[in-house]
């Protein structure tokens, strides 16, 4: 009876779950993927092959802002990290204990605002006419207001702003499990403040820095508001060539090209991450 | 020459004082214990030696030079912590070999190094082990043979059995005494257990609300401990409240509260005729037998305890205290309910002046 009773409630648990995964993202994405492979012969006819993708490999404009998302993306992954820990440390080893839920609190504030209403906010505070420049021109710091807006840096940073907590959640919580023994002994037994690091806390934190860049990475290469609204006409983000092909252009087959393209490539990126820095799945985030 | 001293060692967290004017040496070599209840500041005093709380006031000593402005991480102690603290991102090798590669040992030189302490804990060949896989005596002797490979002046051990079950802490007892002999290093142990400290120490400090109450060899604690809080920490005791009726010499009658009866002991402060004293009486200096002339204890036997050679007799006293009297012998021929007197030698009984609480 035992054993019927198990399988009973691991059908019922595993049954929300199977729907969310199956309904939501496999049968989503197994249409894209449908879509990308046909090939429009005339109104209402097709063939099916890989035309598609052959389109875009042969576009260098495509692959270059393919390549110059991941590029970026990378960037914003490692800003996150560096700016990141610090917080994360700060939160998990050094704040009081009463303090702690309030900072990580602190933390999710920006999660309270909407992604488009934040980043209007960045618009507020870097346009030409906005709160930064006037306030240089007012100061004598400049004589003619700059635009702040538009350029890499902006973009770059707005990302980083946007995706942080994403990095500090995981490794909080990996740093709080964290016994301060093993630095104290790291220490007694002759290490310096870097070797520790080093040696102690970075592998200590790897699970969570693992899953903190991947769930970054991911995040920001598919991120779409914060790099047009900041970056305008020149960010060049390959989320917004899919939203061209399937709104402006009407052309859902390149559109699902270059959303299976997306996935497949930061797939790929991810995968790559891995084994360079010799991690894999198994023993980081699905440790313990 | 001693390897270690304090010099009235202060602590204080704000107002409260965790470790008070503490002053102690340990000679080369030897084996010394810091023993005292919970919350009583051991920690705190290991603590400051090894460098990571800075003492308010004193000086502390290593083979004579004070290290109080030296780096935790400079100072030739090394420490295992109470829950051991293996790096559990690295195996056994290469836990040991962490404190020589900080050193700066030379590469080709580690392994073995690494070899020969593994061996000489009992542990060869197991440098490829994940922490987890070890079994926890096994860690126990990890966490030490890490520490000794760099030949430290003194090893520090906070309560390192404290996470063990009973019977591997009684057998790691015995170990690590033998391996203090075996590496001559000076080891300061930390424990709230008086039996650790008893068997393994040559030299015991009892510690009590952040002072030194007594410092000894474990035999001078047991039979002339100098307070009521020694004389209760130390080994098994039973306690009678009482008030001081005679003085002759240095002998005390005590006039036993409830009743009790009036038993004779050591005087061992200044109490005087009237003020409120215990009388700190072993298990074993008991006897069943004729009453004295001026003292006597009588009661009716409450149980019979069996646990081997620690086998006990309980007795209940006229004010309906329970006595434990040791019965080595487990003679069977008392019943519970028999009517018995109780001796000691007085010189074997204790009177200090009452605690307070
Ligand atoms: N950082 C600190 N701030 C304030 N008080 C502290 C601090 N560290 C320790 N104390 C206090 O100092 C006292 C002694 O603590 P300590 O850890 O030295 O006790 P201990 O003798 O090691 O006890 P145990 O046997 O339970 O480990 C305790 O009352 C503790 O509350
Ligand atoms: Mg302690």
């Amino acid at each position: 009876m035992g054993r019927e009773a198990g399988k009973l409630s691991l059908i019922l648990l595993m049954t929300p779950f199977l729907l969310w995964i199956g309904l939501l993202i496999i049968l989503p994405q197994l249409g894209i993927g449908y879509v990308s492979l046909r090939e429009k012969i005339s109104y209402d006819e097709f063939s099916f092959g890989l035309k598609n993708y052959v389109d875009f490999i042969s576009e260098p404009v495509y692959r270059n802002t393919l390549f110059r998302t991941a590029w970026m993306s990378i960037l914003v992954t490692i800003l996150a990290l560096i700016v990141g820990f610090p917080v994360a440390y700060y939160i998990a080893k050094i704040a009081r204990q009463k303090s702690r839920a309030a900072l990580f609190l602190m933390c999710l504030i920006p999660l309270w605002v909407s992604d488009l209403v934040r980043a209007y906010g960045w618009i507020v505070l870097l346009r030409e006419t906005g709160v930064f420049s006037s306030t240089l021109v007012w100061l004598g710091i400049i004589n003619t207001p700059i635009e702040m807006l538009y350029n890499d840096i902006t973009v770059v940073m707005g990302l980083v702003y946007t995706v942080v907590l994403f990095m500090i959640v995981p490794l909080t919580s990996t740093l709080q499990g964290m016994d301060d023994a093993l630095l104290e002994a790291g220490y007694n037994l002759g290490g310096s403040r870097f070797t520790v690091f080093r040696r102690i806390i970075v592998p200590y934190a790897m699970p969570g820095i693992v899953s903190g860049c991947i769930i970054t990475f991911m995040l920001t290469a598919g991120s779409y508001l914060t790099p047009v609204l900041l970056g305008g006409k020149n960010s060049s983000w390959f989320t917004e060539q899919i939203y061209n092909q399937f709104i402006t252009r009407y052309n859902w087959e390149a559109g699902a090209t270059f959303g299976v393209t997306l996935l497949v490539f930061t797939s790929f990126v991810v995968w790559l991450g891995l084994k360079l820095t010799g991690q894999s799945l198994a023993t980081t985030v699905a440790k313990d | 020459m001693y390897d270690l001293s304090c010099d009235r060692v202060t602590k204080a967290f704000g107002k409260f004082v965790a470790v008070d004017q503490v002053s102690l040496d340990i000679p080369s070599g030897s084996f010394f214990s810091i023993l005292g209840p919970s919350g009583c500041g051991k920690t705190t005093l290991m603590r400051m030696i090894a460098g990571f709380e800075t003492p308010s006031g004193g000086d502390i000593r290593i083979k004579g030079e004070s290290v109080l402005s030296l780096a935790p991480n400079r100072r030739n102690v090394k420490m295992v912590f109470q829950h051991l603290a293996l790096f559990p991102m690295m195996n056994v090798g290469e836990n040991i070999a962490y404190g020589l590669q900080c050193r700066g040992e030379k590469k080709a030189d580690i392994p073995a190094k690494v070899r020969r302490v593994l061996e000489r804990v009992g542990l060869p060949g197991v440098e490829e082990k994940q922490i987890g896989q070890l079994s926890g005596g096994q860690k126990q002797r990890i966490a030490i043979a890490r520490c000794m490979v760099l030949e430290p002046d003194v090893l520090l051990l906070d309560e390192p059995l404290g996470a063990l079950d009973l019977k591997l802490r009684e057998h790691m007892k015995i170990e690590l005494k033998q391996l203090q002999h075996q590496f001559e290093t000076t080891f300061l142990y930390i424990t709230h257990d008086q039996s650790e400290a008893l068997v393994m120490s040559d030299r015991v400090a009892v510690m009590n609300a952040g002072r030194f109450e007594q410092i000894g060899t474990p035999r001078e604690l047991y039979d002339d401990p100098v307070s009521g809080f020694v004389a209760g920490f130390v080994g098994d005791a039973n306690i009678l409240a009482g008030k001081v009726a005679e003085i002759s010499g240095d002998e005390v009658l005590v006039n036993l509260d409830g009743g009790g009866g009036r038993i004779a002991a050591r005087r061992s402060d200044a109490s005087a005729v009237g003020d409120e004293v215990e009388v700190f009486v072993r298990p074993e200096a008991m006897r069943i037998g004729e009453a004295a002339a001026r003292a006597s204890l009588t009661g009716t036997v409450d149980s019979l305890l069996f646990n081997g050679a620690n086998s006990r007799i309980l007795v209940r006293a006229l004010n309906d205290q329970l006595i434990e009297v040791a019965d080595p012998g487990q003679s069977g021929s008392l019943a519970p309910g028999a009517t018995v007197t109780l001796t000691f030698e007085a010189r074997r009984a204790r009177a200090f002046a009452r605690r307070q609480g």
